[in-house]
């Protein structure tokens, strides 16, 4: 809501600026979007009296006009507005002035005829378009007859005021008007505020003859209508009108814009029908019926539901209460007998009704957060003085009331031992009934208890906890003090599963991938790839934003290579990327999915970049490898990590495609990227591993432990050997592993070759074994028997040709 | 010519011949000829022979004086020249040491990670723990045990993706609340917590906003914690996060889980406080959301808020990380773009 600077100075002495206000409005009751002086920027923009209006000769809409600016000699004009007239006070820019969007009027000429300045549209000098009033939209403003040429434009118009944008938060719907604002501003500055007492002079007979109310009143609370009659349409008087502009409305005519000001000022919505135009005298307060329909104001069809409320006459209904009044009882020209609604309307159904047909209007946004709901009457007696005031209107004698459920007052007791043990402060009894004194709440003390009374207006208070706010942001938030929690000890320490997560990052990225965090939803057909859960069942969303992100994912590898495409595009060529997080597995007839933690690594390109002393070696199955056999071994998991051929999975490439198994137990898979899928994806040859983290995280592991290091020299033997080409390398290290004998300590694969040289369907393998005895030096016999005996089981055993 | 003057313009000749030896092969060539078994020294001791027994010593020890001369002069000219050639060979060795240093592999932690991280670390220290929760969460937890029932207006302050009627993305990390508080035995202490996490929103993704982004929430529920508490704590948090020049303010807003509620600005990175267009002239920027946690929560979980009760906030590291480090769209946070991942390099 923007509220004016000036209008809240007619009723409180301030001596602070606009920016000042604003500010401490922002650190006491609500947000501030901005603060605006509509005239900031501008200048030279005066007053002229249009003199004589004649046709520019060379164009068929410009005008030249003789305009009185207060000079003594006129200023000559040219001006393309369609409504432009002797006689007008309009606005204008003189030569050397500034209008909206920082834009310079300069002496021209216009197909040849001097102008000395330009003749303003509202719009011209910085009013949004959607708060000119109708009959200047396309074209010139008119001012009024008694402004004086020469004088600037800008107090006539209300634009040397600050507009302050409230942002007010869900629960203060007693700031959506120039009252609550009053009331608050007057606990901030510790003053009194004197509000305005609407006085009604009833003239004519009593509106309960002329109306008679139905009303639900689960729906509608509270429900009474004013009648005014020999009403006389009309423009509203400037003060009004400006009143309005500054609030972003649009000025109307003087009786609906009577019923926006008081929604401005009192924060109750009001709306007003055309009496005449009602079928019979009764007006019904209801739910709409399934097959009703209703056109509103703004010209639009809406279907309503059940759960709408609407206002109804015997026929149809002509309003949806609390939201938008109905076209065919809508106030025009003609109009001349009024009935003013002034009513409390359920605040759930309103919400719902706005959502519903997509109209959140002033009116539904006050109704949602609650009115003052001790303020119904006064509304309904201001719109009616000012009826009278504004459009010489006489008023019906009474209101009719067709519900009047008022809510009693919020009581509230709290103790001033309270108040300091929750906001931490040192404050006295005095201090604490003076602000909510100030704040209009009525305070009963005894002893250190406080019983107050809550006004009805402030909806949004009703237990100690809401009086313990009121409290500290009156008293000021800066006024705290800043202290850490004391009381009793806690240890504060990472589970576990948490340190080892940590660990995880930490490994993989001392391995060279760097952290990706990828969208958890996403396509159907994505989430359903690289599935270690195969039976797993897609969980969609009900109503996603995008097709791109609707359903969630049950694999790691996809989000990784939408990462890797996304680098692709953007020629980045080299991507090592690891993820952490969540995949979403669901059981068929489950609602909801189990989360499972998984870590998955994705690289493509090459892992080292090309330099000046090295050249550039594209990723391959092994370099993965590597990592993945790094990063387990820093788990430390309990048990012999292997790798088996899995040439099933359709999204891999299926002969570089490896299940990872610990202690036989598949934990997931790595290997190369199917080239098929590569190139749904755009991306070039990409190797991926994915694991089940939280496998890791529940399996066991093994503590660090020390070996003494021998001091007797150790031995080594090479062994080369041709094999059959599907004899596996797990396959000769476990014949090594068995056979080696007690002194064998590790070996290691140092060659492997096929091609050239090697009979066709054999390859040639060459491995280090290395032995030792950590009590006593070697002696060559030891080691030639045992290295004969494992010579020996790998020709017997895997027909292996020793060379 | 007498023994002692051959000797003498022996040693003369061969102090010259060596000094002269310009490599180690001439050095070598003038030992063997003058030390050798066929060299002149030993020739001119075999004419000893023929001196008088008396001349025989003297003659003898300085034979001995010319060879000892010589080969000292032979072992000092063979070091210098092997100095000269080290020298001239390590010379040759010279690199260019600004020339580029071998790339090794090396990953990032990515930067939402980092600011978790240091978040977590500053918690710990502070006797917290860390809980985290599901992300696809029961509406009831999510929504109605934070005080916002089935038709609260506040609901429509954050957009939900519904999985069923009952079953949603969170939207914030706030369960983790309701089901440490459901647990929790206060008998056994306070309760101290901070809970990271992915949360959700049904937004559509631009500059400012992802459907996907982290919070990370923290509770602390106790017999006497005060406001002052949350105030103090966030201004550790903003010292710990954003530097110690860093103030803290807080402003009265309004969330269902909290009573008072209040968001904390801190004070502008860009302009220090002075004003400019990035706070809007205030010298402040809205960082997190926080307050005392509101009755109807801890009722619901079934902690009684006569004895109990605490602060909570929520902080939102990807703001946090796009206003450390001017990140001017949140999509780079999942776009994961390595140029991106690999910027955020500096650890400790």
């Amino acid at each position: 809501m923007k509220i004016s600077y000036n209008w809240i100075k007619n009723y409180l002495d301030l001596d602070v600026s606009a920016t000042d206000l604003a500010e401490k409005i922002e650190r006491t009751s609500v947000e501030v979007d901005s603060v605006v002086q509509p005239s900031a920027g501008l200048k030279k923009i005066v007053v002229g009296h249009v003199l004589s209006v004649k046709a520019h000769p060379d164009s068929d809409h410009l005008h030249i006009c003789q305009v009185d600016v207060g000079d003594e000699e006129p200023s000559q004009i040219v001006c393309g507005a369609p409504n432009i007239a002797e006689g007008q006070n309009v606005i204008v820019a003189l030569p050397g002035s500034r209008i909206a969007d920082n834009v310079k009027i300069k002496r021209s000429k216009m197909r040849g005829v001097e102008s000395a300045g330009m003749i303003c549209a509202l719009q011209e000098i910085g009013f949004p378009e959607d708060v000119v009033p109708k009959a200047y939209v396309d074209g010139i403003y008119v001012l009024p007859a008694d402004a004086q040429p020469g004088a600037p434009v800008f107090d006539l118009l209300g634009m040397n005021d600050s507009l302050i944008d409230l942002d007010v938060t869900p629960n203060r719907g007693d700031m959506l008007s120039l009252n609550g604002t009053l009331r608050d501003l007057a606990a901030i500055y510790d003053q009194p505020v004197q509000l305005d007492v609407p006085e009604v002079k009833a003239e004519g007979p009593a509106v309960a003859d002329q109306l008679t109310l139905h009303v639900d009143e689960a729906l509608a609370p509270q429900y009474r209508m004013r009648l005014v009659r020999n009403l006389k349409i009309a423009p509203s008087p400037m003060w009004l009108q400006i009143r309005l502009w500054n609030a972003g409305m649009r000025p109307i005519n003087n009786v609906v814009d009577v019923t926006n000001y008081v929604m401005l000022k009192y924060g109750q919505p009001l709306h007003a029908f055309d009496y005449d135009k009602f079928d019979g005298q009764d007006v019904y307060v209801r739910a709409a019926q399934a097959d009703e329909k209703l056109t509103t104001l703004d010209e639009n069809d809406h279907d309503l539901d059940p759960q709408d409320i609407v206002i109804a006459d015997a026929k149809a209904p002509i309003a949806l209460a609390g939201v938008m009044g109905g076209l065919s009882t809508a106030i025009t020209d003609q109009t001349t007998t009024v009935a003013i609604e002034s009513a409390v309307f359920d605040r759930t159904h309103i919400r719902k009704a706005a959502q519903r047909h997509n109209l959140h209007t002033d009116a539904s946004q006050r109704f949602e957060r609650g009115v003052n709901q001790a303020g119904v009457q006064d509304a309904a007696d201001a719109a009616a003085q000012l009826f009278t005031e504004l459009a010489g209107g006489e008023v019906q004698a009474g209101t009719v009331v067709g519900s009047n459920n008022q809510p009693d007052p919020a009581i509230i007791k709290l103790t001033l031992t309270r108040v300091n043990q929750v906001l931490g402060t040192l404050l006295s009894l005095d201090q604490v009934t003076h602000i909510l004194d100030t704040l209009g709440f009525a305070v009963e003390t005894a002893d250190d208890e406080m019983t107050v009374t809550v006004p009805i207006r402030r909806n949004d208070i009703h237990i100690p906890a809401d009086l313990l706010e009121e409290i500290a942001r009156i008293y000021g938030y800066d006024k705290l003090p800043a202290t850490l929690p004391t009381g009793r000890m806690t240890q504060g320490r990472l589970t576990p599963a948490q340190r080892l997560v940590r660990a995880t990052r930490h490994s993989l990225e001392g391995l060279g991938l760097n952290q990706a965090i990828s969208y958890a939803l996403t396509t159907e057909d994505k989430a359903k790839m690289f599935l270690t859960h195969p039976d797993s069942q897609v969980t969609k969303l009900a109503w996603p934003m995008s097709v791109d992100h609707a359903v969630l994912r049950m694999n790691l590898v996809t989000g990784l290579l939408d990462d890797i495409a996304y680098n692709t595009a953007r020629k980045v060529k080299d991507v090592a990327l690891y993820e952490q997080g969540r995949v979403f597995y669901r059981e068929d007839g489950q609602e909801r999915p189990a989360e499972e933690e998984h870590i998955a690594g994705a690289v493509t390109g090459t892992l080292l970049p090309k330099a000046w002393n090295h050249p550039a070696q594209p990723v391959d199955f092994y370099q993965l490898k590597g990592i993945v056999e790094a990063y387990l071994q820093d788990m430390a998991v309990n048990g012999d990590v292997t790798f088996e051929a899995n040439p099933q999975m359709k999204e891999m490439h299926p002969g570089r495609t490896a299940d990872i198994l610990i202690h036989g137990h598949k934990i997931g898979f790595m290997g190369q990227i199917h080239p098929t899928v590569a190139k749904a994806f755009k991306i070039g040859a990409t190797m991926v591993f994915d694991l089940n983290l939280q496998a890791i995280i529940d399996m066991p592991k093994r503590a660090n432990q020390y070996d003494v290091i021998s001091r007797y020299p150790a031995i080594t033997r090479d062994i080369a050997m041709l094999v059959d080409e599907n004899v596996t390398n797990d396959q000769i290290m476990a014949v090594i592993n068995r056979r080696g004998g007690a002194y064998l300590q590790s070996t290691k694969l140092f060659d492997v070759y096929a091609g050239d040289n090697v009979p066709a369907g054999k390859k040639s393998l060459a491995y280090t074994l290395t032995y030792q005895d950590k009590t006593a030096t070697l002696v060559d016999d030891a080691v030639n028997q045992a290295f004969e005996k494992v010579t020996k089981r790998l020709e017997s055993d895997l027909g292996a040709e020793i060379r | 010519m007498s023994l002692k003057d051959k000797l003498t313009a022996l040693r003369q000749q061969g102090l010259a011949d060596i000094e002269q030896a310009t490599d180690l092969k001439a050095v070598n060539e003038i030992r063997v000829h003058l030390l050798g078994k066929k060299g002149p020294i030993t020739e001119v001791l075999r004419g000893m022979r023929d001196l008088e027994a008396s001349e025989r010593p003297v003659v003898g020890a300085f034979a001995n004086e010319v060879r000892d001369d010589l080969t000292t002069a032979v072992a000092n000219r063979r070091e210098t020249l092997e100095n000269a050639a080290l020298n001239a060979r390590l010379a040759k060795e010279a690199l260019d040491v600004t020339l580029p240093g071998t790339p090794v592999a090396k990953g990032e932690p990515h930067v939402i990670q980092q600011i978790i991280d240091q978040i977590e670390d500053l918690f710990l220290g502070m006797g917290y723990q860390v809980l985290s929760g599901p992300e696809v969460e029961e509406d009831k937890y999510n929504f109605e045990m934070m005080n916002l029932p089935k038709d609260h207006p506040a609901r429509d302050m954050q957009d939900t993706f519904y999985i069923t009627k009952e079953i949603l993305m969170r939207t914030q990390t706030s369960p983790m609340q309701a089901r440490t508080l459901e647990k929790h035995d206060f008998s056994q202490g306070p309760l101290k917590m901070i809970s990271p996490g992915v949360v959700y929103r049904r937004d559509t993704d631009d500059p400012t906003h992802s459907h996907q982004f982290h919070q990370v929430e923290g509770l602390v529920i106790d017999k006497h914690v005060t406001m002052a508490d949350l105030k103090g704590t966030l201004q550790v948090l903003a010292h710990e996060l954003f530097g110690d020049k860093f103030d803290v303010r807080l402003r009265p807003s309004y969330f269902p889980f909290t009573e008072p509620s209040v968001e904390a600005d801190i004070t502008c990175f860009n302009c220090g406080g002075k004003g400019c267009s990035v706070c809007k002239q205030t010298g402040w920027i809205e960082v997190l959301g926080a307050g005392m946690v509101h009755p109807n929560v801890l009722k619901m979980a079934g902690v009684d808020p006569d004895v109990y009760g605490g602060f909570a906030f929520g902080v939102g590291p990807d703001r946090f990380a796009m206003l450390k480090y001017g990140v001017d769209d949140i999509r780079n946070f999942y776009l994961n773009d390595v140029r991106f991942l690999t910027q955020f390099t500096k650890k400790g």
